[in-house]
């Protein structure tokens, strides 16, 4: 089954003389319960992509079929409760007015759940807090500890896709590994499909089964992670960027 | 003893147990960090007092601040039981000063509810909405900007009929533009943050997105901004007084008392200057505190 | 140069910030010195590399202060020396460059009046001298047309160019000794590496100090001739770059395994466990 279908996706920004293209003629298909990983340097993208799939951005053209759905300008409130997002920097992504518990029981209500209480208790349980971060606000957390809690709220709805933002990429390495470890085990757990995008090849290609190269816009090459690994590529441009990922010292 | 450090424990614990201790919590927090600021607490101090005097007025006055005593007109300060002095009527200033604490508040406290909240309403819907009615919203704010703000209360007041009802309400509307324009730019900044995309993506609409998650955020600078602009509603409404289109005769108001002052001022100076002086601690104390609370609402600084 | 005595010697550096809920200590304890050679400080936020760099350069403002046994610049005192001649130093003798040229080029000057500007705020040059010299620099650090870039505005760069337009700029009064916090942590991996690199030949060249800020053990293990991993404000261990993979310290094993990496795929990353006793644990000094 196919979780995510995107054919000839352009997406632009301002009008005019003033208009320039972000996203070109961008064609995948994820399959369900995989992970898909958009790599590419700043501004290749990449990033707009998750946004035009999410809403965030408006002015895109092309077709985009979600989780069966057909996606318009306006997503609705079902489309909300399938596809989640979590964003790159956990310092921004946490109201910084509300504590933990206000902000998974917005959310809960927002998708008509009813047991918010034990819903955010065993939540929290899934994204390895305590019950005792529950009533805490955003500034009494580590870094590691908001992304977990934006994580949370992702999966709140009980959603089927999730569009990951460079997850890990403010992190410290350490706390990198325990949430790469935990979006694995969040994956196999529920079968859920993710697109992670993300500038660090070893990051995607410890999570991901499928990556897209992405340059000025557009995919350069799609290669498995055997070939990645391999360091097989076609493409010159993503044979660049392995080659200056591959520095470690083992 | 025990019971109050359990308290203390309770309320700093990192931990906190149920949504109400949270919020207990962080108000008390941001009271130990106020607490810090000398300047801060004096502000607090001195506003405490004046609010407290307006409160007992009844009880603090020595005289009543209406009766008048032509035999003892303009008795300087000290005298025996004026401890600051009689008008040009042989009224107690002291006691016409506890009064007229009553008016000035009364004046503050209005003007500070209603002008923030046109001004936060209009700015944060501008600034959410954007085009055409963040166009119309912000160009009717230049308007209002336009003009000499004691100028348009003039106006308005003179349109309304004098009294103190028509002041408050006059101010207010020349007061509300400039919290209209710091809750658009604020609000700009915040609509683009990754905490609102997040609950846009739960499928929040936008009357929940502006009340419930941009408003929280832009109240702090607003209070702030309040409590530094008192001193200047307090000196409008005090012009308005001086001018006679505010408190009318013989309503203690402060501003009118130094209107009525200014025709001794050269051989009886304290008329004008003690309610001047009234103004100037009250508008102090709102300063320091405004300062004060900057330190504790800034939501940048509570993570240290 | 013919002293053979370090070019910076460090001696239990303290480097704590007074606030309302007590004293906060970023660094504590930090010994080491420095040669003409490239010393990596490596740790996670929080673990007051940062800090340990700024304090070099006395930047450390108000409530923070700094404290040490001993902190000299070739036997001169830098500790207690006058604010006149800590500016003389700074840029002078001691250069250090930002994570972001962004935030570290002044947006309202063109390239070449800013380094024009901080040459000549250490030595006695013409500006027709300066301006040769720039644009040698520019050169040095591989920039194409260095003429054309001379006269462009900061945000008329990009993000790699900037970074060696910084490198170019603090190395053009010819410091001894560099401090490079985070260099390239901002830039897109493909450039990284060059800057890095020329940075390096630089360096290496000039027969410089180099202290390299990162919090990436990978990179810093290949650019430093010694590496000095630091936690929690302390030294946990020093050692050779190239006796990394011999590292015993848990942190340090951590740190190397954590990161998940592209040729040996694992399952599961480790995750590192930490030891409150590696807190507490004396500073290991990396005097030489």
């Amino acid at each position: 089954m196919t979780a995510i279908s995107v054919r000839d996706l352009n997406v632009w920004f301002g009008s005019g003389a003033a208009r320039s293209d972000a996203v070109l003629d961008v064609s995948f298909d994820v399959a369900e319960g995989e992970i898909f990983g958009l790599v590419g340097e700043s501004g290749s993208g990449k990033s707009t992509i998750l946004r035009a799939i999410s809403g965030l951005v408006p002015t895109w053209s092309g077709t985009m079929t979600v989780a069966g759905e057909t996606l318009g300008k306006r997503r609705s409130q079902s489309f909300y409760s399938k596809v989640q997002m979590v964003f790159q920097d956990p310092y921004a992504s946490l109201h910084p007015r509300h504590t933990v518990d206000r902000l998974l029981s917005e959310t809960m209500r927002l998708h008509g759940i009813r047991d918010v209480d034990d819903r955010i208790v065993q939540l929290l349980g899934d994204v390895g807090l305590g019950a005792g971060f529950r009533f805490r606000y955003p500034h009494q957390l580590s870094g590691g500890q908001r992304q977990r809690v934006a994580i949370a709220r992702a999966l709140a709805s009980n959603p089927a896709i999730l569009l990951l933002d460079e997850p890990t990429s403010a992190l410290d390495v350490s706390v990198q590994a325990e949430i790469l470890n935990l979006l694995s085990d969040l994956q196999r757990a529920h079968r859920l499909t993710y697109i992670m995008v993300s500038h660090d090849l070893g990051v995607v290609g410890h999570l991901c089964s499928r990556i897209a190269v992405m340059k000025d816009g557009r995919i350069v090459e799609v290669l498995g992670v055997s070939e990645m690994r391999q360091l097989q590529a076609q493409d010159p441009y993503t044979r660049k960027l392995l080659a200056s990922s591959v520095h470690s010292i083992r | 003893m025990n019971q109050a450090t359990s308290l203390r424990d309770w309320l700093l614990t990192e931990e906190p147990a149920s949504r109400r201790q949270a919020a207990f919590a962080s108000w008390y927090k941001g009271w130990l960090r106020f607490r810090g600021n000398t300047l801060a607490m004096v502000g607090l101090y001195v506003l405490a007092l004046l609010i407290l005097a307006a409160i007992f007025a009844p009880l603090l006055a020595t005289h009543d601040p209406f009766v008048q005593d032509l035999g003892n007109r303009l008795m300087p300060p000290g005298s025996e039981e004026h401890i600051f002095g009689t008008d040009s009527l042989g009224r107690d200033i002291y006691s016409r000063i506890l009064y007229g604490a009553r008016i000035s508040i009364y004046i503050v406290l209005l003007v500070a509810m209603v002008a923030p909240l046109l001004g936060l309403i209009v700015g944060t819907v501008a600034g959410y909405a954007g085009g055409w009615a963040d166009v119309v919203l912000m160009r009717i704010t230049d308007i209002f900007l336009a003009f000499p703000r004691l100028i348009l209360a003039l106006a308005f007041v003179a349109a309304l009929g004098a009294g103190i009802e028509n002041a408050v309400l006059a101010i207010s509307l020349t007061a509300w533009p400039p919290y209209a324009r710091i809750a658009r730019a604020e609000t700009l900044t915040i609509r683009n943050s990754d905490y609102i995309h997040a609950i846009r993506l739960q499928g929040a609409g936008p009357l929940r997105i502006v009340t419930r998650h941009i408003w929280p955020l832009c109240v702090s600078s607003l209070v702030v901004r309040v409590t530094l602009d008192m001193a200047g509603i307090i000196l409008t409404a005090a012009g308005l007084g001086f001018l006679g289109l505010g408190a009318q005769p013989p309503s203690p108001e402060w501003g009118a008392m130094i209107s009525e002052g200014r025709k001794f001022i050269l051989d009886s100076w304290w008329v004008a200057t003690i309610p001047g002086l009234a103004i100037f601690s009250i508008s102090l104390a709102f300063n320091l505190l405004g300062d004060g609370l900057r330190d504790v609402l800034d939501p940048k600084d509570s993570a240290t | 140069m013919t002293d053979q005595g370090p070019l910076l010697d460090v001696e239990n550096l303290w480097v704590r910030f007074r606030s309302r809920a007590g004293m906060f200590e970023a660094v504590r304890g930090v010994s080491f010195t420095l040669g003409r050679e490239r010393l990596g400080i490596v740790g996670e936020s929080g673990s007051g590399k940062s800090m340990t760099g700024r304090a070099l350069l006395r930047l450390i403002r108000p409530p923070g202060f700094v404290e040490a046994d001993r902190m000299s610049l070739h036997g001169e005192d830098i500790l207690q020396a006058s604010e006149t001649r800590m500016r003389q130093l700074r840029g002078g003798r001691i250069s250090m460059i930002m994570q972001d040229p962004k935030f570290s080029l002044n947006p309202v000057m063109t390239v070449g009046q800013q380094m024009v500007e901080a040459l000549r705020a250490h030595e006695k040059v013409t500006k027709a001298q300066a301006r040769t010299r720039a644009i040698e620099m520019l050169d040095e650090v591989a920039i194409r047309e260095p003429e054309r870039v001379y006269d462009l505005y900061p945000h008329e760069v990009s993000g790699g160019m900037g970074q060696r337009i910084m490198i170019a700029m603090m190395l053009l009064p010819n410091p001894e000794i560099l401090i490079a916090d985070e260099p390239t942590s901002a830039l897109d991996v493909s450039v990284q590496l060059q800057v890095l690199d020329i940075m390096d030949k630089l360096v290496r060249d000039r027969g410089m100090g180099l202290i390299f800020i990162s919090h990436d053990l990978n990179l810093v293990a290949k650019f430093c001739d010694r590496i000095v991993i630091m936690y929690a404000g302390r030294i946990v261990e020093t050692c050779k770059a190239s006796e990394l993979r011999q590292a015993k310290h848990p942190y340090t094993l951590g740190l190397l395994n954590s990161v998940p990496d592209l040729e040996h795929p694992r399952e599961r990353l480790d995750v590192l466990a930490r030891d409150p006793a590696w807190r507490e644990a004396p500073s290991v000094s990396a005097r030489q």
